[in-house]
Parts: structure tokens; C-alpha cells; sequence
């Protein structure tokens, strides 16, 4: 089995693993952050979200094996006390219903704010449209979103 | 009277306590059964078997306090209200409090489940009246070290003060008050003094959500756990003839590939199989393997040949099965008012509509999974399941088990609409396990969750009125569904009670695809039905739609049908705070149509009023306003996030999503090919207004999902005079004369 070096949060992982591994199940089975979420498998539904170097991306089509040399942040490593503007934003809206999809919308969300600080409606809802929230908390998310990118500028 | 019918509960609590060998002590709460006299007091927490309890406070000498949550939780916020319940009566700041989801409890408990909008309800009572009986042991320990009268000390915040002015903390207290005398009968608080009920209060999982913290069963891990990937049937009515893992043991990773299915189906052979549970008990291929991408690996070579078992079914079959149905006579009747038949025979006209609906996998966001590990000495659940203790029943039972040694905790959920309700996915987790004796965790990939599931089942509705000189003088509903029809007291909601000849019939096809309940079962499609029926039968009868409930309502009160559940002052409440919210009947500008709908389900009175737009043909739901009566509002942010999710989540389903089936296979098995509805279909405002009430209060997971689909369709039928009877209705409405139209 071949093994793969990755940074993932500026850290350093060596793992052993197939080379068309999803990175999603390299994060949640390898390295131990489930913090990233299976839902699709496919890309369609966001709940894996993850920055590789810093554009948002499905960590479920990102094979392990071209994962290498990028600079990847989960969840877990948005920021170091869990106080970036778009969580603290998720926490002022109280946001989640079960929250399993959260994640992926936070990651997507401080993506899309790093390349538009000051975004108006229908470019959050495009940006935001790929993430599915069963629980349908749609409208906080939006909120959320508005919410910190205020806190942003 | 029709008003909502009180729930007594026991009120004898049973409390233990235990002083914590780090400090400070625990107290735990029986709360649903009376004393039992035979259980002695632990006195260290060596001897405290936590699973003898059912909630629990914990309070340690600063005082800080901790409250264990007993229901599961879906999303539906249960963890962050229930403990809110017993925090407001123990008089502590909310600051002060941590929230531990509690684990099961075979023993002592009767409800922990999560379904039916039911918990609040039910823990109204008891969990106040635990933190109650908390509070008044504590007072009374200080009011004995200060040599004063309990009477005189008051306690808020979790500080005790007396005439004096003296304080003393929950901390300094509590091992004091653990050895007192439970005290029966404490009073609990006048709503007015609510401190916490009432009042906003965030997630108690917030931190650990944003942050990706462990909290989901798929998150949940064990030293030496392995991971399962499970073949299942690819069409309903097949069983498996024979495989070939061949390819599958050879690939990297996979540690072994079994069957399973015996000893689920030995159990439901014995099992008289309801409504609810006709699980899929045929026999499965699984793959063991290190991790979870090379189980799925595994699953997906293997080359198995399945057989037909009995006929594969298609959904063009049940449309014709389902509308015979309704044209027959194998009717049961489930309520009967007056004389329905004479009131057709002697109507001037009929007014009679047949509505259509599609089957609807959960599509849970956390795909079904649980952790198993089955060993001489215990039978260890961990995951995420609505219904734990029916379980751990289940799970004893088919591996030859006492109930003793089976032990489940409930992770967090990720979605359950219904789906978790049924066990399956424990009951295979325990049958791996218990063939490999390992630690494991089973698995469903997206695919496998949306093709082998638990399905809200395709259901046909025909409603009749009889109408004569103008007047509705007869209602005849009929349900045509499968595996199953509208149960309890779902015949007795609006308008039982309002029509004087009324009568609901009900038929039912039995398929071999497996079908269950799904948020707000039955009434998720019957709202819609009822509701769009009622909007063309105002119309019939010459009558404002809203004038027409509002003067049915007016017949229904004073009633004395114990079978109606509804208030009708209630209903007439939220339809007057709705209409005068959402400036009903008033012109609007900007092309803007609005359709109205009114429903009662799961004890909750909800109207709703949609505005849309058409824009190419297509409706775009611009607002909805909603107007609820839920009795009192525990928390007023985890009720908005339920109400507008419902919402949400209501107008998705009825106008985006269905499930089809061609011989037998689900025709998606995706989020490519299966429709969930997105951020951008979805509203921008949502309206919420509570009826101010002093009433206990009721559930809001299910309650205001129901009435939205009918008021999508009716606000359609507004903007452009078609009425729409088939869900989903984007499918279902022709776009191109829309346009010309």
C-alpha cells in the first residue's frame, strides 16, 4: 500500500492508504477528524467540505493520492479556538438543527467570504446552493452568512 | 369540552443520591415510575449503576451543575429544552449548566424515544417537578443550618437566601441535602416567574458543532473497531441466490466477508409484523474491512446473483393498484358521522377530487450507521437511533441475550424525519458483531440508505362534499394507501366534528417495499390534500376560504366528542393571527399570489399563509407566514429553527422530491438523481408568530410541515387557476401551457 504525505491544519500526516482513496475517509478513518462529513459520496451534497489551498472543496472526489502538496484545512483547523467570524456568526444565529451537515456549510461559507467579503443575497444563496441541510435550517445559514461577513469587514 | 385534554403523570419521583468521589454529588430522578421500595440508597458512586436512572443532576461544591438529557436527540432540540425544563425549577443560572445526553434505560423509563413531537409534552411535569423537588431538598438543608424555617429562604440562581440575607450556595449544601428526605408534593413555579422557559437559548452542542467536534454515531470510534459495508437485496420482492467474493477478499483491507439475515428474520418470523416494522430480513452479504472506504470497496465487487422472492413492484403499478382501490369496496371505517350516503343521494352537487402523492426515502444527512460489540459479557450499542430501548428489546432477543447485558447510548443524530425509528441498521450492527466477535461499526453508503429504505409509502386520497341549497352537508374521505393506513386519532382531526355527516374509509395494498413512518406521518400528505380540497370547496360554495373554517370551527366548540383533539378556539386563533399577519385578501404588488391552509397534528395548532411568485411558469415561494399555538414556548430559538425547518422542509417534498420504482428498484439512489430542496428554492422570509398562551406545551418537530404543501398549491392555483393534485407538484404541473396560460 502506498503512503502519501499531506498537511492538513500545517500538520504533517503520513498515511498508508489505496491511492484513489477519498481524502474525506483519509481525514475521518486515518487521521481521526470526523469533523468533515460523509453524506454523498458524489459531491453533490457538501457535508465534506474542506479548504485545499484555501478554495473549497468535495474531500469525498479529492482522491488521497492528489491530495499531496496541498495545503488542506478541515473544520478542525478553521481556526485555532473555534472562534472564526463564520462560527462565532453560526453560533450568534444559533444555527443547527441536528448539525451534521454544519460543518461542511461553515468550510463552504468561509471559503466563499475570504473571495467576497461583502456578498449580497443571491450570491449567497448561489454560493451556499450546493449544501444540502436536511433539517432545512436554510434561512439561518443565510443569516449566518450575512452575519459574518459583517464581522469580516 | 374540545380544549387540549390535560396529561396526569405520577407525580411520586424517586430520587437517589451519591456524593462523587471528586466532589459534590449526584442526584438521580426516577420520573415516570412510582418508588420502588426495594432499591436501597447507594452510598458511593463505586455503587451506582448509572444505568438504574433515568435523568439525573449533578451538582458539584462550586455549584456548577450538570443535567443529563434522556430523549434522544434529532435536531429537534430536545437536549437543550428538556434540561431547560429542570433547570428553570432548580433555579439555576443556564450558564452554570452542562448537558449530557443521558443513556438508555431499559428499566426504569417509559418514553425515551424521539418521535411525535411528544417529548416536551411529556416531560412538562416531571422534569420540573425534578428540578423542583431538587431545589426544595437544598433549601431545606440550609434553612436547617441556619436554624430557620424552609419558608423563609428563598432560592434563585443557585443561591439560597434567608430573612436575613444571609446565602449559602447549591455547592455548600448539596451533600447535606442528598441524605434529606425526598419532600412530596413542592410546588412548582407560576409561568410568570420563569426565568429560563421562555426565554432564547442556544444549542447546548453549538461549540462542539462548528468545531467538527465527535458527536454523530459515523464520528464514534473504538480501539480494535472494524468496519462493515452491508449487500443488500437491489430490488424489493429479491433474496440472495448465491455470490462470488472472490475479488472482494483479495482487495486491500477487507478482513472478511460473511452473511447475515438469520437471525433478524428468525425474530420476525415469530413477530406478528405491523404496520411499522416489515424490515428486510433476507439474507445480506457483508464486507469487514480496516476501513470505512475499502469496506465500500469491498461491497461493490462483489458479484451476487439475486432471485426473485415474490412479484418486483413499480410505481406505475401502484398508481393503477391505488386508484382501484379507491374505486372498490374493500373500505374499513374509521369514523363515521350522520349519514354520509343520504347526504350524496340528496345533494345538489358534488364536488369530489382525487390527490396523489410519490414514496419518500428520509435522506438523513448521516447515512444509517451503528457501532455493535458483542461479547460474553455484554452487548455494547453505540450510535444513533430515535428508539433505543424498543432496541436493545429487539437486539437481546435475537442473539439469545438477557436485556441486562444490552447496553445502548444515543449519539447525536444526523436527521432522523422517522427513519431512526426502526432499528435495522442496530439489529445488523449486533448480528456482525455477534458472527465476528469484534468491535464494529456498520456502515450504509448514500446509495445503500436511499435504496434500502424505510419508506413514507405512495398514499392516494379521493375527498367528496356534498353540497345542497349552497351548504356543505356531507364529507367523504377516503385513503387508499399501502402497507398501512392513518391510524390513531388522525380521522378525528379537522373537520371531524365540524360536518354532521362525515366519514373516513381506509384501504390498503400490502407491498413487499419496506415503509414507515415519516415526519408527521399520514398528515404530511392528508394537510396537503385536505387543504387544497377545502380551497376549492370555498370556492364551490361561494364562501372566503377563510370565512368557511372559521364558520365550521364555530360548530365544533363545546363539543362533546372526546375523540376531537383539536380545540376550535385554538384553530380559530392561529387562522386570525395568520390571516391579519400576512395581510391576507389584500392586494399585493409585484405579481404576488397567496394561498392559505390551516392544520391541527402532534397536539400543535398552525395556520400558514405562502406568497409566491410565478416566474417561467414556475412557482417561487417568496414568504410563508406562520401563526402557532404550541402553549407555552420553551424556547423561543430552537421552536423558530423547528417551525421554519418544518416549513422548509415541507415545501421541498411537496413540490421537488419523489422516490419511483421500476421492478422493484428505487429508480434514485442519489442526490444527482433524487431532489432535496436547496438554498436557493427556498423562501426568504419566514413569519413566525405564536399565540401568547399560558397552556402547556406541545411539540413543534412534526406540526407545521403538514399544512405548507396546500398552501404552495394554493397560491398556484391563485396565480394561475390550475389546481394542483399530484406531488410533487414541479413534476406534476405542465410548464409549457403554464408559460402560454
Amino acid at each position: 500500500m502506498p503512503t502519501f504525505n499531506l498537511t492538513i491544519n500545517n500538520k504533517k500526516h503520513t498515511v498508508e492508504a489505496a491511492m484513489d482513496t477519498p481524502l474525506l475517509w483519509v481525514l475521518r478513518d486515518h487521521i481521526n477528524l470526523v469533523g468533515t462529513k460523509y453524506g454523498c459520496g458524489i459531491g453533490q451534497c457538501g457535508a465534506c467540505t474542506v479548504h485545499v489551498n484555501g478554495t473549497a472543496t468535495r474531500s469525498c472526489l479529492l482522491q488521497v493520492s492528489q491530495a499531496e502538496g496541498m495545503k488542506i484545512t478541515t473544520i478542525e483547523g478553521l481556526s485555532e479556538d473555534g472562534k472564526h467570524p463564520v462560527q462565532e456568526a453560526w453560533k450568534d444565529i444559533d444555527v443547527p438543527q441536528c448539525g451534521y451537515c454544519q460543518s461542511g456549510q461553515i468550510m463552504t461559507a468561509s471559503a466563499f467570504l475570504e473571495n467576497n467579503p461583502a456578498p449580497n443575497e443571491s450570491e449567497i444563496r448561489n454560493a451556499m446552493h450546493g449544501n444540502i441541510c436536511r433539517c432545512a435550517s436554510y434561512n439561518s445559514i443565510e443569516k449566518a452568512v450575512k452575519v459574518a461577513a459583517e464581522k469580516l469587514s | 369540552m374540545a380544549t387540549s385534554k390535560q396529561i396526569t403523570f405520577s407525580r411520586r419521583s424517586f430520587l437517589r443520591t451519591s456524593t462523587l468521589a471528586s466532589g459534590g454529588m449526584l442526584i438521580g430522578f426516577n420520573l415516570f415510575n412510582a418508588c420502588k421500595p426495594d432499591v436501597a440508597l447507594p452510598v458511593d458512586i463505586s455503587q451506582l449503576n448509572f444505568n438504574d436512572f433515568n435523568a439525573f443532576i449533578r451538582i458539584s461544591d462550586e455549584g456548577k451543575v450538570t443535567i443529563f438529557s434522556p430523549n434522544p436527540e434529532i435536531g429537534q432540540g430536545v437536549k437543550t429544552s428538556m434540561p431547560m425544563l429542570i433547570a428553570e425549577e432548580l433555579d439555576v443560572a443556564w450558564g452554570d449548566v452542562y448537558v449530557v445526553q443521558g443513556k438508555l434505560d431499559t428499566k426504569n423509563y417509559t418514553r425515551q424515544i424521539a418521535g411525535g413531537s411528544q417529548s416536551i409534552r411529556h416531560g412538562w411535569e416531571p422534569l420540573r417537578q425534578t428540578g423542583a423537588t431538587a431545589k426544595q431538598m437544598l433549601i431545606n438543608t440550609a434553612a436547617a443550618r441556619w436554624g430557620v424555617s424552609p419558608s423563609e429562604c428563598t432560592a434563585k440562581k443557585g443561591i439560597i437566601t434567608n430573612a436575613n440575607g444571609e446565602t449559602l450556595g447549591y455547592g455548600d449544601v448539596v451533600k447535606e441535602a442528598a441524605v434529606l428526605e425526598v419532600p412530596e408534593d413542592v410546588s412548582l413555579k407560576d409561568p410568570k416567574d420563569f426565568n429560563i422557559i421562555g426565554k432564547n437559548t442556544a444549542n447546548v452542542d453549538l461549540n462542539k458543532i462548528t468545531t467538527g467536534k465527535p458527536l454523530f454515531g459515523l464520528d464514534y470510534k473504538e480501539e480494535g473497531m472494524v468496519y462493515a459495508s452491508v449487500l443488500r437485496a437491489p430490488a424489493f420482492g429479491q433474496k440472495l441466490e448465491s455470490f462470488d467474493a472472490t475479488a472482494t477478499k483479495a482487495m486491500p483491507g477487507v478482513l472478511d466477508v460473511i452473511t447475515i439475515g438469520e437471525k433478524v428474520r428468525a425474530y420476525f418470523d415469530k413477530k406478528e409484523s405491523n404496520w411499522t416494522v416489515q424490515l428486510n430480513s433476507n439474507d445480506k452479504v457483508v464486507v469487514i474491512a480496516k476501513t470505512t472506504w475499502e469496506a465500500i470497496k469491498g461491497k461493490n465487487a462483489i458479484k451476487a446473483v439475486w432471485k426473485d422472492e415474490s412479484t418486483p413492484e413499480s410505481t406505475e403499478s401502484h398508481d393503477k393498484i391505488l386508484l382501484d382501490l379507491l374505486e372498490g369496496d374493500t373500505f374499513k371505517t374509521m369514523r363515521s358521522d350522520g349519514n354520509v350516503k343520504k347526504a350524496f343521494a340528496e345533494a345538489d352537487k358534488v364536488l369530489e377530487r382525487t390527490f396523489e402523492s410519490p414514496f419518500l426515502p428520509h435522506n438523513c444527512m448521516e447515512p444509517m450507521n451503528f457501532f455493535a460489540n458483542v461479547t460474553p459479557e455484554r452487548v455494547h450499542l453505540v450510535g444513533p437511533i430515535q428508539t433505543p430501548a424498543a432496541a436493545a428489546k429487539v437486539v437481546a432477543s435475537l442473539l439469545d441475550r438477557n436485556i441486562e447485558d444490552v447496553h445502548v447510548e444515543m449519539t447525536r443524530m444526523g436527521g432522523g424525519f422517522g427513519r431512526r425509528l426502526y432499528g435495522d441498521f442496530a439489529f445488523e450492527a449486533a448480528e456482525i458483531s455477534n458472527a465476528i466477535q469484534k468491535p464494529v461499526k456498520m456502515v450504509s453508503s448514500r446509495e445503500d440508505d436511499m435504496t434500502t429504505g424505510v419508506y413514507r409509502p405512495a398514499i392516494k386520497y379521493k375527498i367528496a362534499a356534498a353540497i345542497k341549497s349552497g351548504k356543505l352537508t356531507g364529507y367523504h374521505l377516503k385513503e387508499a394507501a399501502i402497507n398501512g393506513n392513518m391510524y390513531g386519532l388522525i380521522p378525528n382531526f379537522f373537520p371531524a366534528g365540524a360536518i354532521e355527516n362525515y366519514q373516513v374509509d381506509v384501504a390498503n395494498y400490502k407491498s413487499n417495499i419496506t415503509t414507515g413512518a415519516w415526519r408527521a406521518p399520514y398528515t404530511n400528505f392528508l394537510a396537503s390534500a385536505e387543504q387544497s380540497f377545502f380551497d376549492e370547496l370555498a370556492e364551490v360554495l361561494q364562501v372566503d376560504r377563510v370565512q368557511l373554517h372559521l364558520n365550521l370551527l364555530e360548530k365544533v366548540k363545546g363539543t362533546t366528542d372526546e375523540r376531537i383533539q383539536y380545540s376550535p378556539e385554538r384553530l380559530q386563533g392561529v387562522i386570525k393571527l395568520a390571516v391579519d399577519k400576512s395581510n391576507w385578501g389584500k392586494t399585493k404588488a409585484g405579481g404576488v399570489y397567496q394561498g392559505f391552509s390551516v392544520y391541527y397534528c402532534h397536539n400543535t395548532h398552525v395556520a400558514e399563509v405562502a406568497d409566491i411568485i410565478m416566474t417561467n411558469g414556475l412557482p417561487i415561494v417568496k414568504k410563508v407566514t406562520c401563526a402557532v399555538d404550541c402553549g407555552i414556548v420553551v424556547n423561543p430559538l430552537g421552536a423558530l429553527n423547528q417551525i421554519k425547518g418544518g416549513i422548509i422542509d415541507g415545501i421541498g417534498h411537496a413540490m421537488y422530491s419523489e422516490l419511483t420504482f421500476k421492478n422493484g428498484v428505487p429508480q434514485s439512489n442519489n442526490f444527482n438523481t433524487y431532489q432535496l430542496i436547496r438554498m436557493g428554492q427556498t423562501p426568504t422570509d419566514i413569519d413566525v408568530h405564536f399565540v401568547e398562551s399560558n397552556m402547556a406545551p406541545t411539540g413543534l418537530g412534526e406540526p407545521t410541515l403538514p399544512p405548507i404543501g396546500a398552501a404552495v398549491a394554493n397560491a398556484v392555483y391563485a396565480a394561475t387557476g390550475k389546481r394542483l393534485y399530484k406531488q410533487p407538484y414541479m413534476s406534476n404541473m405542465n410548464v409549457e401551457e403554464q408559460i402560454v396560460g
